[in-house]
């Protein structure tokens, strides 16, 4: 049975059932065990039945992504306006087609309609704007580089932006600690450069590095091509200075590696998504550059072959692996039609991405040379080339870097980030294909699998609700079957707020609520975001 | 043949502090990506069975083997290194490494030369000429295409004006150009295969080349920094800065 009919007819029925009880009643949160590998029709209901704003317009069950109603925030007034205008002369837009850019998102696929994009350039503009905007009830969408793919970065309706554009000054670095404090505007490319000139790197790298900002990082706890080598933002993170929703400024930009008094907060605001508070400024631990990167592009004839190649590599390359990525042979086909790259190698099912960083060029290329002996002559791989040398070394991670890009010429595309088990990874991609069959384009898998993490992408020449019928919420139960996260780095944003209940119990999304409203009680800092909509 | 592997620009260029020359200590040394082209070049002849034997040559200190062996990885049969190291590889240039060329062309019974047009770190443009003059030889340099027509090339030329097509005979000297080709990629296999491909060792003097430099290098400065520009804001400002600074 197709679950999704099954389910179409019986909503209404359920509906009716459940919509007088008050969803924090117990009883509804005892019956409902999200967090079991096997959902039942019931569970399933609930699940439906939460993402739906019980006013009727907006999210359904068949639309969960969709926008609820605007809640009941001011509007922008002309003495507000003028106020902006005081604080930020000449940084406060109003200029229709100048705030097109900023009300799209980059994936362009969500719009808003602000009409008011503000440019603070230091913590305390930050501060008295939401101070206003607190008193006045007006609601604040935080935007850094625009870059994000969850619909969370832009307005969902007339929020001011705030825009962290004009923030971008290197505060201090320490090259004895390799501790940088910066600005929340500073985008990440430009940090990379400044801090390679001094021997130094950011611990995170990610194919948006020419646009987003650090504290758009932060926000999102992104995690990127060397989160293998260099962990998460989590650990490598040691302060922040934000700004809370009533314009108090929380200075906790600490620059120790170790310090143990009281409750972290910065944890509460990395991964936020700009909904407790807007970051300011960023304290970062910086790795030392590397004096030796290689990079090998390698073929395998099958992902079990890939997954052993990863022990393999694991095991001879040790400690100066820092990334492992694969792609499929759909997102090499794309990449050599839209953007007439060329496949190093010969055709394969599946490439891998292996990147080693170390300080000996010599002992690297040792251990590069013996490992990849190992693994062609066992023939887990059955081609690959390495780059030892810069402008080669671009060359083969745009391979994998710029696979998002030639997925944007093929129409609209649905994208879906999930953590699994890394051996059932690909399984996902090959069921999904069987699932939709002729409904889509193309379905194609690539990303961090040394991490465990697939981005899993379906286009079709146009939007397609029957096609999103049928991918959601097959993705998300399959996903949550196998205990993944059904968002692992790209975060909920406004498309994935309301399937958080997939991946997370219900009690631990109810003490989120209980966070939200102590920090920003009137729920201006990027409202309709990150939390489901029943949570209000 | 190749030109001498030599230092690729890296994201920072330092003048050394006694203003000599550039730091090239630490930095990443590869092949020229011109002559890359040119190692391309022969190899695609042999693959088409116009050529019989592509060797690969390179002047200078140990590290070249490696950029010779990734030759021998995109496809040539075998390598020459010319050992020059020390202050006679700072101070190695154009003249003496076509002099290196034209011995090692007469001894190996070459017919046809190809290298890189020019180097990326000094850009002189001239050691393809050079050898050329010194062997007697026709030259068919900038080549954007190179078509083997019984015993005559026909050689492509990029010129300032356009293209300009030329019938030369062999044996010849080729620079190759950036349009001439796409270089592959040395795969695995290939360079496995490449591994038991035999480097010979030379030194200049056993093929009679003297390589002292008739040439001194008296300084070496960095372009000017650049100021950093003003933003006006309105129409009138710019017109009124523009006055200042005398444009106008």
């Amino acid at each position: 049975i197709n679950l999704c009919h099954l389910l179409s007819t019986i909503d209404m029925g359920i509906f009716q059932r459940f919509a007088r009880i008050p969803l924090k009643s117990t009883y509804i949160w005892s019956l409902c065990r999200q967090y079991s590998t096997d959902l039942t029709a019931v569970d399933r209901a609930l699940i439906q039945h939460r993402c739906v704003h019980n006013r009727g317009l907006g999210a359904s069950p068949g639309n969960p992504g969709a926008a609820p109603p605007r809640l009941p925030f001011s509007r922008v007034t002309q003495e507000d306006l003028a106020f902006f205008r005081t604080l930020l002369p000449g940084r406060t837009i109003t200029d229709p087609d100048l705030l097109k850019s900023s009300n799209v998102d980059w994936l362009k696929t969500v719009e808003g309609n602000s009409e008011v994009l503000l440019r603070p350039k230091t913590t305390e503009e930050v501060s008295q704007i939401l101070r206003y905007c607190n008193e006045r009830n007006l609601a604040v969408c935080p935007q850094g580089g625009n870059t994000g793919l969850v619909g969370g970065s832009v307005p969902v309706f007339d929020e001011i932006i705030l825009s962290t554009s004009l923030m971008k000054q290197v505060i201090t670095f320490d090259n004895i600690s390799g501790i940088l404090t910066c600005q929340a505007g500073c985008v990440l490319e430009n940090l990379s450069n400044y801090l390679e000139e001094r021997d130094f790197i950011m611990p995170l790298d990610l194919g948006a590095k020419g646009s987003c900002h650090i504290g758009g990082n932060v926000s999102t706890n992104a995690g990127g091509l060397r989160l293998l080598r260099y962990g998460s933002l989590r650990g490598t993170v040691l302060g922040l200075e934000v700004v809370l929703a009533d314009g108090r400024i929380l200075n906790c930009l600490a620059t120790l590696r170790k310090d143990n008094t009281g409750y972290d907060l910065k944890q509460l605001f990395i991964g936020s998504e700009g909904t407790l508070g807007v970051i300011t400024a960023v304290s970062i631990l910086c790795p030392r550059k590397p004096k030796a990167v290689n990079v090998a592009f390698l073929g395998c004839s099958s992902f079990q072959q890939l997954l052993e190649t990863f022990q393999c590599c694991r095991g001879m390359l040790g400690e100066i692996l820092s990334a492992f990525e694969f792609l499929d042979a759909s997102c090499m086909s794309l990449l050599e039609k839209h953007l007439k790259l060329t496949n190093p190698i010969t055709e394969s099912p599946f490439y891998i991405v292996i990147e080693t960083a170390g300080s000996n060029a010599t002992h690297d290329e040792e251990k590069l040379h013996k490992f990849l002996e190992e693994v062609m002559t066992s023939s887990l791989v059955t081609d690959g080339t390495v780059a030892t040398e810069a402008t080669k070394i671009k060359a083969l991670w745009s391979l994998r870097e710029r696979v998002t890009e030639a997925l944007t010429h093929e129409g609209y595309t649905y994208k879906y980030d999930i953590s699994l088990p890394v051996e059932k990874i690909y399984d996902l991609v090959q069921d999904m294909r069987g699932h939709l069959g002729d409904m889509a384009k193309n379905v194609v898998g690539y990303g961090h699998v040394g991490d465990g993490n697939l981005h899993l992408n379906i286009t079709s020449p146009s939007k397609d609700p029957a096609l999103l019928a049928a991918i959601e919420p097959y993705v998300y139960e399959w996903t949550s079957k196998w205990k993944g996260s059904i968002s692992a780095e790209h975060g909920l944003g406004l498309k994935k707020r309301n399937y958080i209940y997939y991946s997370k119990p219900s009690e631990a999304v109810a003490l989120m609520g209980s966070i939200k409203a102590m920090l920003d009680p009137k729920g201006i800092l990027n409202p309709y975001k990150t939390l489901p909509d029943n949570i209000h | 043949c190749f030109a001498p592997f030599l230092c690729l620009r890296p994201p920072q260029i330092r003048v050394k502090p006694d203003r000599t020359g550039v730091v090239t200590d630490g930095v990443k040394h590869s092949m020229n990506p011109f002559c890359e082209i040119a190692v391309e070049e022969a190899v695609k002849l042999k693959e088409k069975k116009l050529v019989k034997e592509v060797v690969a040559v390179s002047c200078g200190p140990q590290q070249v083997q490696e950029t010779i062996r990734t030759a021998l990885a995109m496809g040539a049969d075998r390598g020459i290194h010319v050992e020059v190291s020390g202050k006679d590889y700072e101070t190695l240039g154009p003249l003496q490494v076509s002099k290196i060329f034209a011995a090692l062309a007469k001894k190996e019974q070459a017919d046809l030369i190809i290298l890189g047009k020019q180097a990326i770190d000094d850009d002189c443009n001239q050691t393809g000429q050079m050898t050329a003059a010194l062997l007697d030889w026709p030259q068919g340099t900038f080549a954007s295409e190179v078509t083997l027509e019984a015993d005559k090339l026909k050689v492509v030329r990029e010129i300032d004006g356009g293209l300009e097509t030329i019938k030369i005979k062999l044996p010849a000297v080729v620079t190759a150009d950036l349009r001439l080709n796409t270089p592959r990629y040395a795969t695995l296999p290939n360079i496995m295969k490449a591994k038991k491909k035999k480097i010979v060792n030379v030194k200049p003097a056993d093929l009679g080349v003297d390589v002292s430099s008739r040439l001194e290098v008296l300084k070496v400065d960095e372009p000017p920094q650049r100021q950093s520009g003003v933003k006006v804001e309105t129409v009138h400002d710019l017109v009124e800065k523009l006055k200042e600074a005398g444009r106008i």
